[in-house]
């Protein structure tokens, strides 16, 4: 610049247009795409889906599942890319629609291709699920010729249709997408929609938008869904931002008493809940309810200390057998046959004695070590349940049988509805004392063992009584869930407590956000409660959870609803541009600002 | 009697002997410098005083009390409280926090007591509150208001080797060891370091053992110098009889021009 340098000058940045959007991505990833469209077909997904109709009679589930891959391919390859640093945001305009499309072309095209390769082989000999239904699916009874262009055809269109979103205004997308979403949910759960419209004695909208009480969502039913969702989302797009500064506005002092309403609220509808959705899904709810209680204990182990425990089902099988041996008229070594309520001091005090066992051995250990040492521990004691040996005591691989229910003064709980209660009771009891321990002297001498052992010893924590501490609490919690397990059940047998309930109570903490019970809670519900609801999906819970996590780990490494902490600590470069973001949404610039949870 | 006594110290990493002979000792109330070239043994003398190593042979006695043999953190209820030569925070919690950590020995709230709330934890913990703030005015307005609730993993590199002292200092130590305090910081930050140390006597009336490489900082707070090399004590006595000592020349600073500056 030629003028005299006096005042300083307001620095003008060039910003470089952003460069194209890259088409060997939608290249790639549209074969990522036709490769996971491909597997779903082998392993006998869209074949088990197909029975179950989405939207009577057009939209049957199997067709859908694969279709939403090219759907999802086709979002991600539509994706603009992140702005840089110098660069004009990338707007999204016809090439990311192209991208998208020829990403679902090239996933339908792989499926085109799985397609000649089974009616011009008998493949049914390695991949079992390639059976003459699936083509017969694949193609919609067309001769495979005729097909392939089809399926390459639809795939493009929901490919595009996925890149598309990109395009929309962020009002319109924010109406939109929920309410495909609720679509998607009132066909799924048609059961649980049931279930609710008959409960709350409104058996009217069953009618209305099913085929009937568990049948499928009717089109007209789709569509008013649709159009009730979209109407409220819309109108809630226009309101976000004055509802959250009404909220905001009221007074702190009010605000609790707000709070306290929001509570009572919540609790009239959790009392309800088990008498309107039926023993089924209360049985889920009770499940859930007990690895969600497991998932707090744990979250205080893992979470909190920082002590990889793979062992976590051993506390969970104390704390049934414990309430099994007491209780039991069938205990095979002595019996006492107290109730299940007097057998929780004493199941407190086994959890108690098992913690400090397994923490002894590991005081000195870290990390990896104790993460092995105790998967072997749960391994350890599920071998000595099932064991010969150990019959006499535990019944080996008979167990214990006759456990009676739960009984408190005349109340007997017996169905799955009655267990709700007591299960949600210590559900509460584990979130507070983890909301209680938090801010604490021990809680923070977990913490700091968990940043950096040495340096805490170093700083006066006593690591042999924190170590010990921490698993005596989780212990407790995870032996609380044996309790009301076996007394539900009312029986106990050693392969129940598998390995894979510890991994499942630690992908509850991971997927759901380490150190922060709302998100425990939610990784709880969604990988317990939709599975078990979708029983379509139990076959193949666990590609489930595989998928889930890798997703997770690779866009949400600190769960779904993270901590504050934890989502500072592994975001801590972009914290600054958070900031950044926040001053420039002020100047009410941001349109393109991405927004946060999208669904 | 010292506040501090150490006695034919030894410690040997395989073949290295990494500290071999050492008698040392601290009177109350004294800034007494460890300097020496790296490996030394000054980060070692540390880790053997405070318990995170164990010496082969000798004995440590603060206070009048035998320390080797007990865990680190029964030393540090003693009252001896060290920083670490590269910052060892606990880097996801707030700064509040890691000084609240620091009064963990002197404090004894358990889990029962937190979880109902009893009165005593609910007084015992405001008050941790409190010193810990108390702690952290020490600082002036480098650790105050808005930093309290920061992660102490995002401040710069000089508040964390503030922080590393207040949460020394929050522990209630009468003997302070401070693994250079200065390292890694610039100019003006080593000579508001350097009056710190003098205060951190003065109006706290900590003892200070202090292992620092740079001489200004040695020069102005040390009352007493102690040079190692290779494990032994090579010369003991004032800045000044130290730094024109021929011994430490020859085996550490080489140039006396570097010295005198």
């Amino acid at each position: 610049m030629s003028q005299v340098v006096d005042a300083p000058v307001p620095v003008e940045v060039e910003f470089r247009p952003a460069p194209p959007l890259d088409m060997s991505r939608a290249v790639k990833l549209g074969l990522s795409g036709g490769v996971a469209m491909v597997l779903v077909c082998a392993i006998g997904m869209v074949a088990t889906f197909q029975p179950r109709m989405l939207i009577d009679p057009i939209l049957p589930m199997g067709t859908f599942f694969l279709y939403m891959l090219a759907f999802i391919f086709g979002w991600m390859a539509g994706q603009p890319p992140a702005t840089l640093e110098g660069f004009e945001p990338a707007k999204a305009g016809g090439r990311n629609l192209q991208a998208g499309a020829l990403a679902g072309l090239l996933g339908g095209l792989c499926v085109g291709l799985l397609l000649i390769a089974m009616t011009t082989w008998d493949l049914r000999g390695v991949f079992i699920n390639l059976s003459p239904e699936l083509v017969e699916i694949l193609t919609f009874g067309l001769p495979v010729a005729a097909a392939i262009p089809v399926i390459a055809a639809i795939s493009a269109v929901a490919g595009a249709l996925g890149s598309a979103i990109h395009l929309l205004p962020n009002r319109l997308r924010r109406a939109l997408l929920p309410a495909l979403l609720w679509v998607l949910v009132f066909s799924l759960f048609t059961d649980i929609f049931g279930q609710l419209f008959a409960g709350l004695r409104m058996e009217f909208l069953i009618d209305l938008l099913y085929t009937g009480r568990g049948g499928a969502l009717t089109i007209v039913g789709a569509v008013i869904v649709f159009a009730v969702f979209f109407a409220l989302y819309w109108w809630m797009g226009g309101r976000e931002n004055t509802l959250r500064q009404r909220v905001k506005a009221i007074p702190k002092d009010k605000r609790s008493r707000w709070q306290i309403g929001a509570a009572l609220i919540i609790l009239v509808v959790l009392y309800f809940l088990p008498k309107i959705m039926g023993p089924f899904v209360s049985q889920i709810l009770v499940t859930a309810g007990i690895y969600l209680l497991m998932a707090l204990g744990l979250n205080i182990v893992v979470g909190y200390a920082g002590l990889l425990d793979l062992g976590y089902v051993a506390f969970f099988a104390v704390g049934a057998y414990t309430t099994a041996i007491l209780t039991s008229p069938q205990s095979p070594m002595f019996t006492p046959q107290i109730s299940v309520l007097a057998s929780i001091p004493f199941v407190m005090i086994a959890a108690a004695v098992a913690g400090i066992l397994v923490a002894t051995p590991v005081i000195r250990m870290r990390g990896d070590y104790l993460a092995i040492v105790t998967l072997g521990f749960g391994e350890i004691a599920r071998i000595l349940l099932n064991s010969e040996w150990l019959a006499p005591i535990f019944g080996g691989a008979q167990g214990i049988t006759n456990i009676p229910d739960l009984k408190i003064g005349p109340l007997i709980f017996s169905t799955p509805q009655d267990y709700f209660y007591p299960v949600f009771l210590f559900v509460l009891i584990a979130a507070y004392v983890t909301y209680a321990v938090q801010n604490s002297r021990w809680g923070r001498a977990w913490m700091a063992m968990r940043e950096d052992e040495s340096v805490a010893e170093a700083m006066g924590v006593n690591i042999v009584t924190a170590k010990l501490s921490a698993f005596v609490v989780g212990a407790m919690l995870a032996s609380f869930g044996g309790t009301l397990f076996a007394a539900q059940i009312g029986s106990v047998f050693p392969h129940t407590f598998d390995i894979v309930v510890s991994i499942t109570v630690l992908v509850i903490i991971i997927v759901g956000g380490m150190g922060s019970v709302p998100g425990v809670v939610l990784g709880a519900i969604v990988l317990i409660v939709l599975p078990n609801l979708l029983r379509e999906f139990s076959e193949y819970q666990f590609l489930f959870y595989g998928v889930l996590l890798i997703v997770m780990m690779l866009k949400r490494p600190e769960g779904f609803i993270p901590s504050k902490r934890r989502a500072q600590e592994l975001h801590s470069e972009e914290l600054s541009q958070d900031a950044w973001l926040e001053i420039y949404g002020e100047k009410g610039l941001p349109e393109q600002v991405p927004e946060g949870g999208m669904a | 009697m010292p506040l501090l006594e150490i006695d034919g110290l030894n410690k040997a990493f395989g073949g290295l002997r990494a500290i071999n002979g050492l008698d040392i000792h601290v009177d109350e109330g004294e800034v007494v410098s460890v300097i020496g070239p790296n490996g030394a043994g000054k980060t070692t003398f540390f880790n053997l005083v405070t318990g995170m190593e164990t010496p082969d042979e000798g004995s440590i006695v603060f206070d009048g009390q035998h320390v080797v043999g007990l865990r680190p953190n029964q030393i540090l209820q003693l009252g001896m409280a060290r920083t670490f030569q590269n910052v060892r925070l606990f880097p996801a919690m707030t700064v509040l926090e890691n000084v609240m950590v620091g009064q963990h020995s002197r404090t004894k709230a358990g889990l029962v007591g937190a979880i109902f709330k009893t009165r005593s934890q609910r007084r015992e913990e405001a008050e941790i509150e409190e010193r810990a703030k108390e702690v952290l005015s020490f600082f002036g307005t480098r650790l105050a208001g808005y930093r309290h609730d920061q992660l102490s993993m995002v401040l710069s590199y000089a508040n964390r080797r503030r922080l590393e002292i207040a949460r020394a200092m929050a522990t209630g130590p009468r003997l302070l060891l401070l693994d250079e305090p200065t390292a890694g910081m610039n100019p003006r930050e080593t000579i508001e370091l350097t009056e710190l140390i003098g205060r951190l006597r003065s109006e706290r009336g900590y003892t200070i053992v202090l292992i620092e490489h740079d001489m200004q900082v040695v020069r102005n707070v040390s009352d007493r110098v102690v040079v190692l090399d290779h494990g032994v004590k090579l010369v003991e006595g004032t800045y000044d009889e130290v730094s024109t000592n021929e011994k430490v020349i020859e085996a550490y600073l080489g140039r006396p021009a570097e010295l005198g500056a």
